[in-house]
């Protein structure tokens, strides 16, 4: 056989052209497998590739005081973003990003976790980089492909420490909240910044978060990013709702200016026409400006093993004997029974103690003598109100305070509150203390001691009632949000007897009365003083809390605020907390009257700077108003240094 | 200038398929630099590929004058001279780009060119020389012992470089060129079982069913082969077999691996799969119409690697979707097409056997650099002729064009 003959030579070709065809068919096969077939699967791939999707966060809602005044808004801010990587490529970049920005190695534990655990998700290491860290960073730009600067809204406290506990703080959801049933809803996710603590911000945390956009920027192999991506619409951010507080955010920086820095304590202003909240503070307070873009470990450590407590809001949580203001719940509670009437005397007059199984003192050794109720809520004499209390029964006491709400919540618009204590009938003395009460309970807990305990709001909330009509409805801070859940408070007094108990307490600040040199030149101060025994003041450990809630208004008018303070530790009433309320009362009355604001305000201040003021001859004449119920038989000269009465 | 232009038009169909091929490819090396962001080496590439094309033509307008009788005499030693060649590479060759681990090219001059190009020719024309000169057919295993060395030792020189891709060019050439001298396909395929013993020694009753068939084969075929031949091709089964672990387990992982991420690319997305995972995704993404010239994303976001070497048909694939690659395949085919029927028109055994070598090496280049995109094939560093970035590779393409030009019509100027 020819093997180069034509006819051989044309079959070999045949052999050849089917080798190729066959070759050239597997490989067309091929693409039409992957572009014809799969394309949509792949063009997808190619997208996810070199898209990636980026977060717009949301600003948080504007939070504004009674007169429009910003308390917490967003300022635009720096935040260091690693784009989505495995889990090990991010800790690397994490590991080389401490070196330029050294802020984060006290988070790295932290940072490292949620790296591993957000596979797929972009993770903000830094939320509030300081501009010479941005740029820092960016000078070495190349050096960090995976890693993204934007600006985003950072959250701004005005009032910085002044709003600590009204606000609470924000921070990053955690696995824990995650779970729970608040945040069982759109948009809450892992990353998301959320309200915190037990203040405006948690409580309305659904208003104010917003609803976070998307943005897709394209990426090149090694994760740079080289520039937005139009195809896909961007979706922007909407930010959350703004809400107008009943805060007057003046009066809480100058409360936080006036409270003693080295002191405990807390203040509460309520409005009482409405018996919305004015002010609301603790001390020791917190920026919580500390926790914008994630509050380093050692900062943390430090306000949660602080004795002094500044992340508890002693104004809500905090509970303490009310001690002598408790006076007129057992004087309101006596009228409301109709057991007393406001002009009389008990059986026994005051001799500086009362025999009652055993010898019950006063506070005052050489006795009040014969008075009638205002008398007896001028100088709080405890005579008088162990006989009222008996006159009222334990029984009855016990279940008309609990009425009035001193076992409860006021059912404030914030994420905690602790309820009073107060025993809800005898059983109590049973569960707690192992034996059954007899009648001589009622001495001690109708002068503010015994079991006996409630927070600065709760007495804020009673006085606000005494303030208007007897009633007080739940105090809110943020009026148009949801009906508040607390019930309101409900005292049935006739205005004579109103009248009696509002006339005792201004002559607590009159001349002669405790409180006399928290005196203002423009308005009538009322209020009670009150030294709280704690389990270590009785031990000897620390001095006696001292209480002042009061109320002040235009001269002869109904009051317009109530203000409490409470300073643990405090000794006397009239001493450190009277002045704190009063300074308090003047701003707000002031400033809500168009008066202009001194520093000086309290009669002791201007005796200790400026020598008597001229005014004070008014508030001699004053005290002889014809409108008095008693007669007092104010000393008209007075002493150049009152001692501070003690307040019990 | 009327001679000159003789030698251009002596075979248009071939010529004008290669000419396409070659502006296409600098068309698309050109648009292979066009990334977010462009290294310069792949910006310019499309200029030097220009000028290598400038080059080319002109070394084509003289190689496709030389007489096929020169040719013939010039095979032995310009063979001995590409064994030369490999050898010293071994010794002093260096590496580029991707390939810089290997010993696969020269520089001379500031001119880098791969031995293994040349072999690739020399050993196309001594095969052709040897296998014509024998008047008859190979028709048994004996005959294609000399015809099997003399493509084995540059084969095994390339390997040593190391150089999978280019090696398997020789087994095209050898397997092309003893076909077309006359070769039975069944002694073709005796001749291959071993290599196929040796992929299927993985599964051990795969083998044994394989080693059963081809003792039947050699029964079937018993009165074509001597005895010691069918022991041999046997051996030679089991040998594979045998050996199969061992060399499997003595290979360095990355080939281990690029032969696994064949069968399983996501068994390393990131490192040996990367390649083959990124090319399906351009070309999946170019879809039937493509992304536009110079438009596709895998390629401009640098996903796509080689993207201007190996990896050119990707681009394609992705720019220019199903319908390009289609078209671009078509004038492949083409010209291959051309070449198996310059070679049937061929009197002149040598010529027609020069052209299949021609022939077997290209088609091995282009389905295994095209198989190799879309997952076909596994991955070996392979060009694709004539669009692939790579002077002395497109030179050398065109100097094949013209020995095939040459040989193809050598009796045309006989006559003529």
């Amino acid at each position: 056989m020819n093997v180069n003959h034509p006819l051989v030579r044309q079959r070999r070709a045949q052999v050849v052209y089917g080798v190729l065809l066959a070759l050239i068919g597997v490989l067309g096969l091929g693409f039409f497998r992957i572009q014809v077939l799969r394309s949509n699967t792949y063009r997808l791939t190619a997208e996810s590739n070199r898209l990636r999707p980026l977060d717009l966060p949301a600003p948080r809602g504007t939070v504004f005081d009674r007169n429009g005044r910003v308390i917490a808004d967003n300022v635009p801010g720096y935040a260091v973003t690693l784009l989505p990587a495995p889990g090990d490529s991010m800790v690397a970049t994490l590991r080389r990003l401490e070196e330029v920005l050294p802020g984060l190695a006290a988070r790295h534990d932290q940072l490292e976790a949620q790296a591993r655990a957000s596979y797929g998700q972009a993770l903000v290491v830094d939320g509030d980089a300081s501009y010479e860290e941005v740029a820092a960073l960016e000078e070495r730009r190349a050096e960090f492909p995976g890693v993204y600067i934007e600006t985003r809204p950072v959250r701004r406290y005005a009032g910085g420490a002044a709003v600590g506990h009204l606000m609470g703080y924000i921070g990053e959801i955690d696995g824990e909240e995650l779970a729970s049933d608040f945040y069982d809803r759109e948009p809450y996710e892992q990353g998301l910044v959320v309200g915190k603590g037990v203040g405006i911000e948690r409580q309305y945390e659904h208003l104010l978060q917003g609803r976070k956009g998307v943005r897709y920027v394209e990426v090149d192999a090694r994760r740079r990013i080289v520039g937005d991506f139009s195809g896909i619409e961007t979706r922007l951010a909407v930010p959350g709702q703004d809400i107008h507080l009943s805060i007057d955010l003046e009066l809480q920086e100058w409360i936080h200016h006036i409270f003693p820095d080295s002191m405990m304590g807390a203040v509460v202003a309520l409005d009482p026409t409405d018996g919305n909240v004015l002010a609301l503070y603790s001390a020791p307070s917190f920026d919580p400006n500390l926790f914008v873009g994630g509050i380093d470990t050692e900062t943390w450590r430090a306000l949660n093993t602080d004795p002094r407590r500044p992340m508890y809001n002693k104004a809500i949580l905090g509970r303490f004997a009310p001690a002598s203001p408790f006076k007129l719940a057992t004087a309101a509670i006596g009228l409301d029974l109709g057991v007393v009437r406001p002009d009389e005397h008990m059986p026994q007059p005051c001799t500086g103690g009362f025999q009652y199984g055993r010898y019950w003192r006063c506070w005052k050794v050489g006795g009040h003598g014969d008075i009638d109720l205002l008398e007896a809520v001028q100088h709080s004499c405890d005579v008088y109100f162990y006989q009222l209390g008996l006159r009222i029964g334990l029984q009855r006491l016990l279940s008309e305070a609990t009425e009035l709400g001193f076992s409860t919540t006021c059912g404030i618009d914030l994420p905690a509150e602790s309820p009073g204590i107060f025993p809800r009938g005898p059983e109590y003395w049973e569960q707690v203390f192992g034996y059954a009460p007899n009648e001589s309970e009622v001495l001690s807990l109708s002068i503010g001691q015994g079991p006996n305990s409630q927070t600065p709001l709760k007495m804020a909330q009673f006085y606000t009632a005494l303030a208007r009509d007897g009633s007080a409805p739940a105090p809110r801070i943020y009026p148009d949000g949801p009906a508040p859940e607390g019930d309101p408070w409900r005292l049935d007094l006739s205005d004579e007897a109103l009248a009696t108990l509002r006339e005792g307490l201004r002559r607590v600040t009159a001349p002669g009365g405790t409180a006399h040199m928290a005196s203002l030149e423009l308005w009538d101060l009322y209020g009670k003083t009150g030294t709280g025994e704690s389990n270590l003041t009785q031990s000897g450990l620390a001095d006696t809390d001292a209480w002042f809630v009061g109320m002040a208004g235009p001269r002869g008018g109904d009051p317009e605020v109530v203000v409490v303070v409470l300073v643990q530790s405090g000794g006397g009433g009239s001493a450190t907390a009277a002045p704190i309320v009063a300074k308090a009362a003047d701003f707000y009355l002031r400033r809500k009257h168009g008066i202009p604001v001194d520093t000086i305000q309290t009669l002791g201040e201007h005796v200790r700077t400026r020598g008597w003021p001229s005014w004070y001859r008014t508030i001699l004449d004053d005290a002889e108003r014809p409108t008095d119920p008693g007669s007092a038989g104010a000393d008209p000269v007075p002493a150049p240094t009152p001692a501070p009465g003690a307040g019990g | 200038m009327g001679r000159w232009f003789r030698s251009w038009s002596m075979d248009p169909p071939l010529v004008a398929g290669v000419l396409i091929l070659s502006i296409f490819g600098i068309a698309m090396i050109y648009s292979a630099g066009v990334t977010i962001s462009p290294q310069r080496v792949v910006q310019v590439a499309w200029i030097r590929q220009l000028a290598w094309f400038g080059i080319a033509l002109g070394v084509f307008t003289v190689v496709s004058r030389i007489p096929t009788g020169w040719l013939e005499w010039v095979a032995v030693p310009a063979y001995v001279m590409s064994l030369v060649l490999l050898a010293v590479t071994l010794v002093i060759g260096t590496g580029v780009g991707t390939a810089a681990g290997t010993k696969s090219s020269i520089a001379i001059a500031g001119f880098r060119f791969q031995p293994a190009e040349v072999a690739k020719l020399a050993t196309v024309l001594v095969l052709a020389r040897y296998l014509a000169s024998r008047g008859s057919a190979p028709a048994s295993l004996r005959d294609m012992v000399a015809p099997g060395f003399l493509a084995a030792v540059p084969l095994g020189l390339v390997l040593l470089q190391p150089d999978l891709g280019t090696a398997q060019a020789f087994v095209g050439i050898l397997f092309a060129t003893l076909f077309w001298a006359g070769a039975p396909v069944s002694l073709l395929l005796l001749l291959a079982s071993p290599v196929a013993a040796l992929i299927l020694a993985f599964d051990t009753r795969v083998w044994s069913v394989y080693i059963v068939a081809v003792m039947g084969a050699l029964y079937l075929l018993r009165y074509r082969l001597f005895l010691y031949e069918s022991a041999a091709v046997l051996l030679t089964n089991f040998a594979a077999g045998t050996i199969a672990r061992p060399l499997w387990d003595s290979m360095p992982p990355y080939q281990q691996n690029r032969i696994l991420v064949y069968l399983d690319p996501q068994v390393d997305p990131r490192e040996s799969g990367y390649h083959i995972i990124q090319s399906k995704i351009a070309i999946g993404n170019g879809g039937m119409w493509g992304k536009g010239f110079t438009d596709g994303t895998q390629k401009r976001y640098d996903f796509l690697p080689e993207q201007h070497t190996d990896f050119i048909f990707s681009v394609v694939g992705e720019e220019l979707g199903f319908v390009g690659v289609i078209l671009a395949l078509l004038v492949f085919a083409w010209v291959m097409a051309r070449l198996v029927r310059l070679a049937a028109d061929a009197e002149d055994p040598f010529a027609g056997i020069v052209l299949m070598g021609i022939f077997g090496a290209w088609l091995v280049h282009i389905f295994v650099n095209v198989g190799m995109t879309v997952g076909v094939v596994p991955i070996t560093g392979i060009p694709l002729p004539f669009v692939s970035y790579g002077g002395s590779f497109l030179l050398m393409s065109w100097v094949a064009v013209a020995l095939a030009v040459r040989v193809g019509h050598d009796d045309e100027r006989v006559t003529g």
